[in-house]
């Protein structure tokens, strides 16, 4: 942490957390979205998770500033914010590549070859399961229970679920996104 | 074979407005509103069905402890938080027949007089959340919900609210929390949520495949429904199968259909045409079965006798070449990650027994692991405030008494711990430094 944002002086505290590059803030449509998604709710904490969901598509991540302006938004405590974000896995907290694989790990899917997906995977990336390729292309995670089971073994590439997975059909996928 | 909530699936773009119904869609709400909302909870009641996401309480009953004296709204939740590893059959319902489940929900929201719903899904679900929003859309639009629901003055909002990754947030107090925008840590019980839940309001939280049923009791009379079941589970219910299976998927049985018609005949026998091993029968949290226990039939009551449990009807099938310690380890790995953390003998107890199984695989377990394991298990079963405590201990020590001998073989293979001193020290011989 080396910058001063808002209120908040951060400079003294390494969280171990990355810094957005710029500034932050909320786009006229993202603002016309938090007042749709406040309508929703009897109250405004209601709303912390989507209009995190929504930080996550506007700025790819959640940075301390994300986090700042979204408990301005909710009028919360930042640290509450900081509460539930770090406590759901699916808000990332560092920047991603440009496609995310979602290995899941669970009883299915380990059952029908997850574990040699995974390696495979990582041999054709050339990463270790959390990291991105130094392209910036890929970020591999592995994930627990997808809910996909009749389909192991699953994997979720970005938003879309792909199933019964082999491993020529994994290096296909990579190899027709990349 | 008689199908109620998957039959439509298969049907081209069965999740359309227009499609829906034509098969048959919000035909029921009619008769619903017919009814008084307390004769509606009377059917209900009278089909024996039961909560389908994996605790079993009959939902009418769950419906009537709404207090009828508090001037506070009313809300009903769904719970779409499908994340108990082996289950996957909510998704069906939401990708393939979304109106059903709308149905469902307008017709327990007149029973416990609800003017708003919330369906709380999992956040990887993308699909099952673009097809609900779009169901709800098309039936904003064609009148069905809003102001008025189809003409009735009565009106009803559905709320789409996307979980962010959190297998406790399944569980229903832990939902709430995380719907008021907090972590999702559950709640000590009571007050149950029918007296406080949502924003301290009576709620009624049901599973998706639970409303998804409401309108075939609803359709069919209660007795009728119930009269498909067992004695006291009504109706049908969805079983999702995987594992070692020749066809694995989703199925809709009659409740009580036995495990071996399950795995033999439904889900076309074991792959490689190996032996069977072991069973888990609801999810991954319900104590594990071993082959010669599969005679079962599968409900609620038949499962508890033989001590294991139905809960989320997510069967998963172990054949011969399976190592029951490496399952174990994949599944205590899941548990101590998905602990919430709030109660110490569930935080600090699954990570104890992931470490424990985890050293027995590498070969570095030590002399009394096996029955450390069971003792771990023993200090978290009935000592958390909500169940995920349980659901890693019991299968523990189900595991562990089943087949301990497998347990033994891997520890016999522990290597003696390689620990050398950094100088030799022998008694009574002098030592000279350096």
């Amino acid at each position: 942490m080396s910058q001063t944002t808002g209120t908040h002086d951060l400079s003294t505290i390494d969280y171990g957390m990355q810094d957005h590059p710029g500034p932050v803030a909320w786009s006229e449509a993202a603002r016309r979205e938090i007042d749709a998604i406040f309508a929703k709710y009897p109250d405004k904490s209601s709303a912390t998770l989507p209009i995190l969901w929504l930080a996550v598509r506007e700025f790819g991540w959640i940075s301390y500033q994300v986090e700042m302006i979204v408990a301005e938004v909710l009028e919360r405590p930042l640290n509450e914010i900081h509460q539930v974000v770090t406590f759901y896995t699916m808000y990332p907290r560092r920047p991603l590549g440009r496609h995310h694989i979602q290995l899941c790990r669970n009883i299915s899917c380990w059952l029908s070859g997850a574990v040699d997906l995974r390696e495979h995977i990582k041999q054709i990336l050339g990463i270790e399961v959390g990291e991105t390729t130094p392209d910036g292309r890929f970020t591999l995670s592995e994930v627990e229970c997808l809910a996909y089971c009749e389909c192991a073994p699953a994997m979720r590439f970005d938003d879309t679920y792909i199933g019964n997975l082999t491993k020529d059909s994994v290096a296909r996928i990579i190899r027709e996104n990349s | 074979m008689l199908k109620l909530v998957t039959r439509n699936i298969g049907v081209q773009d069965s999740h359309t407005l227009s499609v829906a119904r034509g098969h048959g869609a919000y035909s029921r709400v009619e008769k619903a509103f017919a009814m008084t909302p307390e004769a509606l909870t009377q059917e209900v009641i009278a089909s024996n069905l039961r909560g389908l996401g994996g605790a079993g309480f009959p939902a009418g009953r769950k419906w009537s402890f709404l207090p009828n004296d508090s001037p506070k709204p009313r809300y009903l939740v769904v719970n779409a938080d499908e994340g108990e590893p082996g289950t996957c059959k909510d998704k069906y319902v939401m990708i393939h027949d979304p109106h059903l489940l709308l149905e469902g929900i307008i017709i327990t929201c007149w029973a416990i007089r609800a003017h708003r719903a919330y369906i709380y899904v999992r956040g990887e679900y993308d699909l099952p959340i673009a097809r609900l929003e779009q169901a709800i859309a098309e039936a904003k639009s064609a009148g069905i919900l809003g102001d008025k629901v189809m003409g009735h003055d009565f009106p009803l909002e559905i709320v789409v609210h996307r979980g962010a990754g959190a297998y406790i947030c399944g569980e229903e107090t832990a939902l709430l929390e995380s719907l008021e925008g907090k972590r999702g840590w559950p709640r000590l019980k009571p007050p149950f949520p029918a007296v406080e839940g949502y924003m301290r309001c009576p709620t009624v939280v049901n599973n998706v495949e639970t409303l998804a049923y409401v309108p075939f009791v609803v359709e069919m009379g209660g007795a009728a429904f119930a009269a498909l079941g067992t004695e006291r589970n009504g109706g049908l219910r969805m079983y999702s199968i995987s594992g070692r299976v020749n066809k694995p998927g989703v199925y809709e049985l009659p409740v009580g259909t036995s495990l071996r018609t399950m795995i033999y005949d439904v889900a076309g026998g074991i792959v490689g045409g190996r032996a069977l091993k072991a069973v888990i029968p609801g999810g991954s949290s319900s104590p594990i079965l071993r082959a010669d226990e599969i005679d079962v039939p599968m409900d609620f009551d038949s499962l508890a006798k033989i001590g294991s449990m139905l809960g989320s009807a997510g069967v998963v099938v172990l054949d011969e070449t399976v190592s029951i310690p490496e399952a174990l380890m994949v599944l205590i790995r899941f548990y101590a990650h998905e602990s919430c953390g709030q109660c110490t003998p569930c935080r600090e107890g699954t990570a104890w027994l992931a470490m424990i199984v985890e050293r027995i695989i590498h070969a570095k377990g030590r002399p009394g692991d096996i029955d450390n394991l069971v003792r771990v298990a023993r200090n978290i079963v009935g000592n958390t405030i909500c169940p995920l405590g349980d659901a890693a201990a019991l299968p523990v020590i189900s595991y562990v008494t089943k087949f301990r001998a497998e347990f033994e073989e891997w520890l016999a293979k522990a290597r003696p711990v390689e620990a050398l001193p950094l100088r030799p020290t022998h008694i009574g011989e002098p030592v000279t430094a350096g």
